[in-house]
């Protein structure tokens, strides 16, 4: 699917731009980086000889070696903490964690070091830490590999939480977050891992600060990000063919939320329908309406719905896990509502 | 205990100096947290001045040190001025860390001093990270860790030692055994009370030291920190020492004796160490007092350096959480 940005002025018709897949997009962007940085380097369980659990560093050890593609042990905790000291005193580090149930074995690292050490040091110490994590659901992986927590990440006060879902950003978003001066998390929906789409243009880089307007529309605002994107860009051309006009709008960075580029699509369209695979409860979506409605609520003609995954640890059978995700359908439906209840 | 063969007077007399601005420091801010000039938690490093004294010593400028919510005393001696310190105790915004971070979060770049880390074991992962740093960037420099005996049971601490001995990083972790995490005694909390066993597990070489003793603690600590400049990978050494006061001003210490804590205090690391050096004649009465004399004046200095401090404007609370747009500071590589 050719995904449009027309907040931004495209370099060349994404149809003329070359095609890749997310998996190799990442891939070039930590080539790049490596190639361009020697402080730059990869680290994480399986980034080597393995290639990637996910395949996204294969080939890399071959050109760069153990020393910048280095397989942790099953450490977590240790491995995020050294990626913060390295940052610390003069390198650009990439961890990788293998998926975001597992990043909990490093949250104390992240939550309490990374996030906490330019302010308790009084703006002494800055951590240049990226962060990547897989995450999401819809593999029949069950309940403990599963799990969509980006919008958790997204509570914490001093990391910035990127959540690509297209395959410009999944390569575009790294060379921003390797320049930023602190803590950077980077999560990849693994379901994206195949997806094609238009590689990034070095011509025109990505920013790591604002919502995108995927697709225009005029009749009902979709906020989603990460691995909901593609089926909410379905979702709005169903609605297309019923004659109603969605607008989408890519979250792309949970944190911190551009409010601005949000409340711009509420106000154009009054009817609002937020998709999100974390859980309901306190999760990115309840943030999002709460923004709406604290500097918004008058724009709005509905009530706005919610499309987020079941409150249930994901299962493992396929016909239950699909019950519980966000899909296509399901966001329709909440489209349909919020379109169908005039105000 | 080890010999004074080689000492000099004036090493002598600056590691009792050093024992005496801590022990001092410390008893001021003890006076201070009564009279609510200091607040939230305090944990004194009283009792276990040898041990920081004489490890602080195997380091130079260069090296880096991660340290404990216990660490006023490794600051001081590390270098960061006690006036620092002290204002950031009050919270004020001339402390060394702009008074975010407390007693427990002390900060310091020209020293190198990275905390002041108050999750027990989450400063190692940091050591061993700025160690791989050290060593990716061909950097002779070597990682000072200090951590409790309480770190030996958190998961951190095995990882750490895992990851230190297999990447053969230049880490020196200095474990400072006081007996008690918190107020839970070590054979309560360890299968293994031996805790240089359990980093000797790892392939880390690994010692333990009387902490009470501060040649030894400095013979060790040099030999170790020798071992780690010179390409040895990590060390190890355990710092057998007891901490005379409560763990915090919280603590009612219903936990240990007073028999018990009596029976320490007869091995104070600063009167053991006076003793040795009057009867050696290393030290006459005019320089104790002339010691002393240097750290009270210190610690007066430091105490009115804090009250003239002042409060950060509420306006900048939001700073710091990011890095300013001009780009944060980056310690030098």
């Amino acid at each position: 699917m050719t995904v449009a940005t027309p907040n931004r002025p495209p370099a060349a018709a994404a149809s003329e731009r070359r095609t890749t897949t997310y998996r190799e997009a990442v891939r070039e962007a930590i080539r790049a980086a490596m190639r361009a940085d020697e402080r730059v380097f990869l680290m994480g369980e399986d980034v080597g000889r393995y290639g990637g659990c996910y395949a996204v560093s294969m080939g890399l050890l071959e050109e760069f070696g153990e020393e910048r593609i280095r397989d942790t042990p099953l450490s977590e905790s240790a491995f995020v903490g050294a990626g913060i000291g390295a940052a610390m005193v003069g390198m650009r580090p990439i961890v990788e964690i293998m998926t975001v149930n597992f990043s909990l074995l490093a949250l104390d690292q992240i939550l309490n070091t990374a996030a906490t050490v330019l302010h308790m040091s009084g703006g002494l110490f800055n951590v240049p830490l990226v962060i990547r994590i897989a995450t999401g659901g819809g593999r029949q992986l069950a309940a403990q590999h599963s799990h969509s927590l980006e919008g958790w990440y997204a509570h914490i006060p001093g990391i910035k939480v990127l959540a690509p879902g297209s395959v410009e950003d999944a390569g575009g978003m790294l060379a921003p977050a390797l320049a930023d001066p602190d803590p950077v998390l980077i999560f990849e929906n693994a379901l994206l891992y195949n997806h094609d789409g238009p590689a990034p243009d070095p011509e025109h880089p990505v920013d790591i600060a604002s919502a995108v307007v995927r697709r225009p529309g005029s009749d009902v605002s979709l906020f989603t990000y990460g691995g909901s994107l593609h089926k909410t860009l379905e979702a709005a051309e169903t609605l297309e063919q019923e004659g109603i006009s969605a607008e989408v709008v890519d979250l792309r960075v949970l944190r911190p939320l551009d409010s601005e580029t949000l409340l711009s699509s509420v106000a154009r369209t009054h009817r609002l329908v937020v998709v999100d695979e974390g859980w309901k409860s306190g999760g990115i979506a309840a943030e999002v309406l709460a923004r709406v409605v604290e500097h918004g609520l008058y724009d709005l003609d509905a009530a706005p719905e919610r499309v987020c995954s079941a409150e249930v640890p994901l299962p493992y059978a396929k016909h239950m896990e699909e019950a519980a995700l966000p899909s296509a359908e399901k966001i329709v439906a909440a489209a349909r509502k919020v379109v169908g209840a005039r105000g | 205990m080890s010999g004074l063969d080689t000492l000099t007077r004036e090493h002598a007399h600056e590691l009792l100096g050093d024992m005496l601005r801590i022990r001092r420091m410390e008893e001021k801010c003890a006076e201070l947290y009564q009279a609510t000039k200091i607040r939230g938690f305090l944990h004194l490093y009283i009792g276990e001045e040898a041990v920081a004294v004489g490890a602080m010593r195997a380091l130079r400028p260069e090296d880096a040190v991660v340290a404990t919510y216990r660490e006023h005393g490794h600051a001081l001696v590390r270098g960061v001025p006690a006036e620092k310190i002290m204002a950031e105790m009050y919270g004020k915004q001339e402390g060394c860390s702009r008074g975010r971070g407390g007693s427990m979060h002390l900060y310091d770049a020209d020293t190198r001093f990275y905390g002041g880390n108050a999750i027990v074991g989450g400063g190692i992962p940091l050591a061993v990270g700025m160690a791989l740093a050290d060593k990716m960037q061909g950097r002779n420099r070597v990682t000072a860790c200090f951590f409790g005996d309480g770190a030996v049971a958190e998961g951190e601490f095995h990882e750490s030692m895992n990851l230190a001995a297999l990447w053969h990083l230049p880490v020196l972790f200095c474990c400072e055994n006081n007996l008690y995490g918190m107020g839970t005694a070590i054979e309560r909390a360890q299968s293994e009370t031996r805790l240089a066993l359990k980093a000797a597990s790892y392939r880390v070489p690994a010692w333990d030291v009387d902490g009470m003793d501060v040649l030894a603690t400095e013979e060790t600590t040099r030999r170790a920190a020798e071992a780690v400049r010179a390409g040895g990978g990590p060390h190890f050494v355990e710092f057998r020492t007891y901490r005379f006061r409560a763990h915090s001003m919280f603590d009612p210490e219903l936990y240990r004796s007073k028999e018990e804590v009596a029976t320490w205090k007869e091995r104070d690391p600063i009167e053991l160490f006076r003793e040795r050096l009057r009867d050696a004649g290393l030290l006459t009465d005019e320089e104790d007092q002339a010691l002393e004399a240097a750290a009270a004046e210190e610690v007066e200095r430091a105490e009115a350096f804090a009250e003239a401090g002042t409060w950060e404007p509420v306006e900048e609370l939001e700073r710091f959480v990011y890095s300013d747009p001009v780009p944060a500071r980056e310690v030098a590589s």
